[in-house]
């Protein structure tokens, strides 16, 4: 088995920002390991998804439910269709064991529709393991500096 | 001067038996009208006693436009106060919520203030000797809400002097709020998991009026819903279902479910969906739970209880709850096009974890910004909102199984399907709007 290098990890939190960008849904689910969580807290330093409301805390049904919704023309929130892009910092690298790493990368987040364009920041901290051979993520935690404020329809993934 | 303010008979004029018309969402003075009018004769949700547990705990909101602050006063009572200081208007307190301590300080001047708002301390309060402070409007401190009232630990308020009785205005309605609370083996509920809050680029009354809105779900929501039926399709019957599906499926369920579930209006806006069975009936069981509401009730209370599923009771026109699952969704208007609305869970104070992280469950599925539900059903407000612009018709229909017998009638339990709830609400809006309004010459 080849081994991994933090290269590959940092390579890996590229690419998922890159494939939701490019709306490679289908690439960009396979990402993620089978009891993979994708998590948007509602406060800064939440502690669990659980027992506090979040604005997202998916595991990979709801995940696939939202993806396959994209592809049902009768989404109707998705005419006009909205675009995002991720805008990254160097991730860099919180933990390293000898087959579970953690990342955090600064990021600034564009999210447009029709005439309306919103902005996003703060960081995301991914928890990535080494299984079977390859690399996946086990959670994407992504916490917004603005969380707590009251924010309109976000419909892409952050 | 205005079309409609100082004429009440140009308000009265929109609202027909079953048709509004649109100025009732797009106009701005209406949008102004109904703060300082339907929204002051009326009692609005403020928030709930468990957010103010100790003496000098506040919580800061608005209502009516206006900003107040819940406090509890060193006598346990709760008081709402305007958040406003008496001197030059500063609101006194700017975070969300916190705790005063014994007295509110005005961070500009150190104007001070008792937990029931009155004047405590003015620095150099010689400076006031011989003018006319004390006896003016600054010497009555920051002011209070005279009428609270608080049931099962929900505050409301009403901002004018004038207007319907707490008890009068909600009547049997209560009842959605005495089986959210009876549900607790304690009889009690608690905040808890925090508060969601989503931006709508609508007119408030939408949102409201969708909640009883049961021709929507299927059509709005296939694509979500829908979706979530597809994935689990062709799974073993006995596979435990997952607590997400549990919760989307019934959302497509067809025509026949929701004209069965019924709805049921009252006097003065009103109403609820889910009179028979609703859309949170079939949730599993949590036998642990049942027994010891069982303990508390004894059997047929407790069966009584549970079997009470409600759908969404709307508390017009700022509240509506979902006693089954214990979360309310509050609207925070701030403009004709433009409202909050607060999505809160609860705790049922003695009842099992999993209860708790059943309506968080909900509250991210359905309340969420980033709720896939919520996307299609903004969508069609603001559509609405833009859609109302076409000049050619300036009516909203509301005719949906319209029996011309309904009028007046005070408790009525019809076809879900029915536009009832709406037209009901409207009559009420109607109603307050003018309760206080007297015609200029």
């Amino acid at each position: 088995m080849p081994s991994v290098t933090q290269q590959d990890v940092i390579r890996l939190v590229y690419r998922e920002a890159r494939l939701i960008d490019e709306k490679r849904f289908d690439e960009w689910y396979d990402l993620f390991a089978e009891d993979a969580y994708y998590w948007v807290p509602l406060t800064h330093d939440q502690p669990d998804g659980l027992n506090h409301t979040s604005l997202a805390w998916e595991d990979k049904l709801l995940l696939k439910l939202r993806l396959e919704r994209l592809k049902n023309s009768r989404s109707y929130s998705q005419h006009p269709v909205s675009r995002c892009v991720h805008v990254l910092q160097q991730p860099e690298i919180e933990l390293a064991e000898r087959e579970r790493w953690i990342t955090r990368t600064q990021f600034v987040y564009l999210e447009s529709r029709g005439d309306d364009q919103q902005t996003y920041g703060g960081h995301v901290l991914h928890t990535v393991v080494l299984r079977d051979g390859a690399l996946s993520i086990l959670l994407k935690r992504v916490n917004l500096i603005n969380c707590d404020a009251a924010l309109p329809s976000i419909q892409m993934f952050l | 001067m205005g079309k409609y303010r100082g004429n009440p008979a140009a308000i009265r004029a929109l609202v027909k038996d079953d048709q509004v018309h649109r100025d009732v969402y797009i106009d701005a003075e209406l949008f102004e009208l109904e703060m300082s009018e339907l929204w002051a004769n009326t009692w609005i949700y403020v928030g709930h006693t468990s957010q103010v547990l100790r003496t000098g705990d506040f919580y800061t909101t608005h209502i009516a436009s206006q900003p107040v602050v819940m406090v509890r006063h060193d006598d346990h009572s709760v008081r709402v106060l305007f958040n406003r200081c008496a001197h030059k208007g500063t609101k006194i307190v700017t975070d969300k919520c916190g705790n005063v301590g014994g007295f509110f300080r005005c961070p500009y001047h150190a104007w001070s203030y008792k937990t029931d708002g009155s004047l405590f301390a003015i620095p150099r309060k010689d400076g006031y000797d011989g003018t006319g402070m004390a006896a003016g409007p600054a010497g009555r401190g920051m002011g209070e809400v005279k009428n609270v009232e608080i049931y099962r630990g929900f505050v409301f308020a009403r901002l004018s002097e004038r207007g319907p009785g707490f008890r009068e205005f909600f009547g049997e309605s209560l009842s959605s709020m005495d089986n959210m609370a009876d549900r607790s083996p304690e009889g009690e509920l608690e905040i808890a998991g925090g508060c969601l809050r989503y931006l709508h680029n609508c007119n408030w009354k939408m949102y409201v009026e969708n909640l009883n809105d049961a021709m929507h779900p299927m059509v709005a929501h296939e694509s979500s819903a829908g979706t979530a039926k597809k994935l689990w399709e062709g799974m073993p019957a006995d596979l435990p279902k997952p607590m997400a599906i549990e919760q989307f499926v019934p959302f497509v369920s067809g025509y026949d479910f929701f004209d069965k579930m019924g709805v049921r209006v009252f006097d003065n806006g009103h109403s609820y969906s889910g009179v028979n069975f609703s859309i949170h009936s079939a949730y599993s069981a949590l036998p642990d739970y049942e027994r010891s509401l069982v303990e508390r009730y004894g059997e047929q209370k407790a069966h009584d209880i549970l079997a009470m599923s409600r759908h969404n009771t709307v508390y017009y026109p700022s509240l509506t709850i979902k006693g089954a699952i214990q979360s309310i969704r509050v609207a925070r208007p701030l403009a004709a096009d433009k409202t909050v609305i607060e999505s809160w869970t609860f705790r049922l104070k003695g009842a099992p974890d999993a209860l708790l992280q059943r309506t968080l469950m909900y509250a991210r599925l359905i309340n969420s910004p980033m709720s896939v539900v919520g996307h299609d059903d903004l969508h069609a407000y603001r559509s609405i909102q833009e859609g109302l612009a076409a000049n050619h018709n300036e009516w909203v229909s509301l005719h949906r199984d319209f029996d011309p017998a309904e009028i007046g009638d005070t408790d009525r339990s019809v076809s879900g399907l029915s536009e009832i709830s709406m037209r009901n609400q409207f009559h009420a809006w109607a109603k307050f709007m003018t309760l206080n309004m007297t015609a200029e010459a």
